[in-house]
C-alpha cells in the first residue's frame, strides 16, 4: 500500500461558459459501423448511376424510395430501375438548416414524382436560383462521379 | 376499462434556457405545483408514474426518467419512459390513462420535460432531424422546417392556402400568449412582422416556427374513486385516439380520405390522400377519440382545442385532420376568424369578428409557449384541465384566456412528419 498515492496532474483545462451555475463545454462524438443492410443495393446502384426503387409483385405497389417489404401488404419487394426523369412534387429552399448542413445553405429540397410510381423520392435540386423551383417542374437525375454511398450521390437538375 | 380523471397539473415557465435547473429540478417544480393543488394527495397514494422525454441527445443522459423518479421520491414504485418524437407528451398522457383505466393504478403521475438549451439551435435541429430516416432523408439536408415547408407548398398548391393565412395563426397564438405567464414568446404581431422575419425554409419564416425550449409539465390522473376523494373539480378523460404514418413523408400513399362521421365521399372526390399535405395519422387519432367520446360534429361539440402548432402551417393542416373544417378549408377557417378568442383584440391584421366559434390554442400553443418536446403534450393537458376546471384565473393570474362555459376540450400531440399523433378529449366531470 502507498499512502502517498497521487494522480498525475494534466494540463487539459475545461472550457467554462459560466460559473453560477457552472456551465461547461462537454464534447461527445461517435463513429458508427453502419450497415445499409437490405437497402444496400440502392447505394450500390448510385455508384452505377442507377436509381433503384422497389416493386411489390403481390399487390402492385411501386415505391420510389426503396423498402425491402411492402408496407401495403407485407410481401417482399423486388428491385427495379426508376426512370431518371420526373417532376417536382413539392419543394423548399432552406436558408437555415441542421448544423451539419448550415454551410451548404441556401439549398433546395424537393420530393420527386415519377410516372407510374406510387411514392416519392427526396433529393436536392441544383441549377435553380432559390425560388425558381416550381411544383410540376420537369427534373432529371444526375450522379456524382466519386460515389460516397450516400443518398446525395444522386441529385436533380431542371430539364 | 373504467373512467379516468385528471385531478391536477403543473408546469414550469417555458424559456429558451433554464441553466440554473436540470431536468430533475424542473419536473420537481411542476410536480410540487400539481401536488399543492390537491392537498389530499400524499405521496403514499401515488401508485406509479410514466415519464416523457424525447431525446437522449438533448438530455446528455440515457434513462433520465429514472433520475426524475428518484428525485421526486417515487422509488420504488413502478415507472417507465414513453418516447414518440413530438408526440411523446401526448403518448405519455395516454399511457397514464391506460394505467388507471386498466385498474393497474389508482393514481398515476405523467411527467415530462426537455432541456433543449444544452446545445445551440442548429445542433438542436440536427438532433431533431435524426428523427427522420437516417439512411434516406437526414443526409439529404435533414431539417424539420424544410420538411414542413415542402408540405405546406403542396397544401398551397392543392388548396390555395396563403402565407397571410399562416401569418394570422402566428398573430393569434403569440397574442394569446401575452396573457399566459408560462409562455416563452408572447408578442403582438402583424402579417408584415411575420413575413419580414428571417426566412428559414421557403415559405416558412422564423415566426412561422416554434422555438427550442427548456421546460417541464406534470399531469396527475386518477380513478373515479380516487378523484372523488382527492379533488373537488376533476376533469374526465372521455376519449383517446392515436394514429401513425410512414416515417418518410415520401412514402405517403395516395388513396381515399378517412372520413369522419360528419363527412361524405362526395366531399373529396378528387383529393389524393394524404399526400404530403395532410396527416392520415392525425385523422385516425381524431376518429378514434371522437368515437370513444361520442362526438359526431367536432366543431359544434368542442369548446376549445389545444393542438400541436409546431408550425403555423401545421396548425392549418391539423384543423382539417381534426375535422374542424373540410380538407382544404383550413386557411378559410382562419380567415373567418373561427379559431380566435372572442374577446381579444388581435390588431388590424386579424380577421373580422363575429365568426369566432372554436378557440384553438388559447394558451398560445407551441408557437408562443415554446416546445420543450417531452413536456409539450402534458402542457396541453394542464391548460385544458384548467379551462375545464374553470381555474384559468387562479393559475394564470388573469382571466383573459378563460373559455367561458368550457365543458369539453381536445388536445392533440404530433410527431415527425405525422408519424405518431394522439388526440385526447377531456370533459368537465
Ligand atoms: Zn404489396
Amino acid at each position: 500500500m502507498n499512502r502517498n498515492a497521487k494522480l498525475p496532474e494534466t494540463e487539459e483545462g475545461t472550457i467554462l461558459f459560466n460559473t453560477d451555475p457552472i456551465v461547461i463545454r462537454h464534447h461527445y462524438e461517435i463513429d458508427y459501423i453502419h450497415s445499409y443492410a437490405q437497402d444496400s443495393p440502392f447505394f450500390a446502384g448510385l455508384a452505377k448511376k442507377k436509381l433503384l426503387g422497389s416493386k411489390c409483385e403481390a399487390c402492385g405497389h411501386i415505391y420510389a424510395t426503396p423498402r425491402g417489404h411492402c408496407m401495403e401488404c407485407g410481401a417482399a419487394t423486388r428491385w427495379f430501375e426508376l426512370p431518371q426523369r420526373g417532376r417536382v412534387h413539392t419543394f423548399t429552399t432552406c436558408h437555415f438548416g441542421s448544423e451539419a448542413f448550415l454551410k451548404e445553405t441556401p439549398f433546395t429540397l424537393i420530393l420527386v414524382e415519377f410516372d407510374g410510381v406510387d411514392t416519392l423520392f427526396m433529393s436536392r435540386l441544383i441549377g435553380v436560383e432559390p425560388d425558381e423551383a416550381r411544383i410540376g417542374m420537369p427534373v432529371r437525375a444526375r450522379f456524382v462521379r466519386n460515389c460516397k454511398f450516400r443518398p446525395t450521390d444522386v441529385y436533380f437538375v431542371p430539364e | 376499462m373504467r373512467p379516468v380523471y385528471m385531478i391536477s397539473g403543473g408546469i414550469t415557465k417555458f424559456a429558451k434556457a433554464h441553466p440554473d435547473k436540470d431536468f430533475r429540478l424542473m419536473v420537481k417544480e411542476a410536480f410540487d405545483y400539481a401536488m399543492d393543488d390537491v392537498p389530499g394527495l400524499s405521496r403514499d397514494l401515488i401508485d406509479g408514474s410514466v415519464c416523457s422525454y424525447f431525446s437522449d441527445h438533448f438530455t446528455r443522459q440515457l434513462k433520465a426518467g429514472a433520475m426524475v423518479q428518484d428525485y421526486l421520491g417515487l422509488c420504488p414504485m413502478p415507472s417507465r419512459r414513453i418516447e414518440g418524437g413530438g408526440a411523446t407528451g401526448g403518448l405519455c398522457l395516454q399511457a397514464a390513462w391506460e394505467a388507471v383505466a386498466s385498474g393497474r393504478m389508482e393514481v398515476c403521475i405523467a411527467f415530462g420535460f426537455e432541456t433543449m438549451s444544452r446545445v445551440n439551435t442548429w445542433k438542436g435541429n440536427e438532433f431533431i432531424a435524426h428523427a427522420s430516416d437516417t439512411n434516406f432523408d437526414y443526409p439529404v439536408g435533414g431539417f424539420y422546417t424544410g420538411y414542413y415547408a415542402m408540405m405546406v407548398h403542396r397544401h398551397m398548391h392543392e388548396f390555395g392556402t396563403t402565407v397571410e393565412q399562416m401569418a394570422r395563426v402566428a398573430i393569434k397564438n403569440h397574442r394569446n400568449a401575452l396573457f399566459n405567464p408560462y409562455a416563452q414568446s408572447p408578442a403582438g404581431l402583424s402579417i408584415a412582422d411575420v413575413r419580414s422575419s428571417p426566412m428559414v425554409s421557403t415559405p416558412l419564416t422564423i415566426l412561422d416556427c416554434c422555438q427550442m425550449s427548456d421546460g417541464a409539465a406534470v399531469a396527475i390522473l386518477a380513478s373515479e374513486a380516487a378523484a372523488e376523494r382527492l379533488c373537488n373539480r376533476p376533469v374526465r378523460i372521455t376519449g383517446v385516439g392515436c394514429g401513425t404514418d410512414a416515417m418518410r413523408m415520401a412514402d405517403r400513399p395516395h388513396g381515399r380520405v378517412i372520413l369522419l362521421p360528419h363527412e361524405s365521399e362526395e366531399d373529396y372526390r378528387d383529393l389524393k390522400y394524404p399526400g404530403v399535405h395532410s396527416f392520415r395519422g392525425g385523422r385516425t387519432a381524431a376518429k378514434l377519440a371522437y368515437r370513444m367520446a361520442g362526438i359526431t360534429n367536432p366543431v359544434e361539440e368542442l369548446d376549445f382545442v389545444e393542438l400541436h402548432d409546431a408550425y403555423t402551417s401545421s396548425e392549418i393542416q391539423t384543423y382539417e385532420d381534426l375535422g374542424l373544417c373540410r380538407y382544404g378549408k383550413g386557411g378559410l377557417f382562419v380567415d373567418q376568424g373561427c379559431p380566435f378568442m372572442p374577446d381579444i383584440d388581435y390588431g388590424s391584421d386579424a380577421p373580422a369578428r363575429g365568426e369566432r366559434c372554436l378557440p384553438v390554442n388559447p394558451s398560445g400553443g407551441l408557437l408562443a409557449c415554446g416546445h420543450p418536446v417531452g413536456a409539450t403534450g402534458l402542457m396541453q393537458a394542464v391548460f385544458a384541465f384548467w379551462q375545464l376546471q374553470d381555474t384559468v384565473g387562479k393559475h394564470m393570474g388573469n382571466e383573459t384566456l378563460r373559455v367561458r362555459g368550457a365543458k369539453r376540450g381536445l388536445i392533440h400531440s404530433h410527431a415527425g412528419t405525422g408519424t405518431y399523433i394522439t388526440v385526447t378529449i377531456l370533459e368537465r366531470a
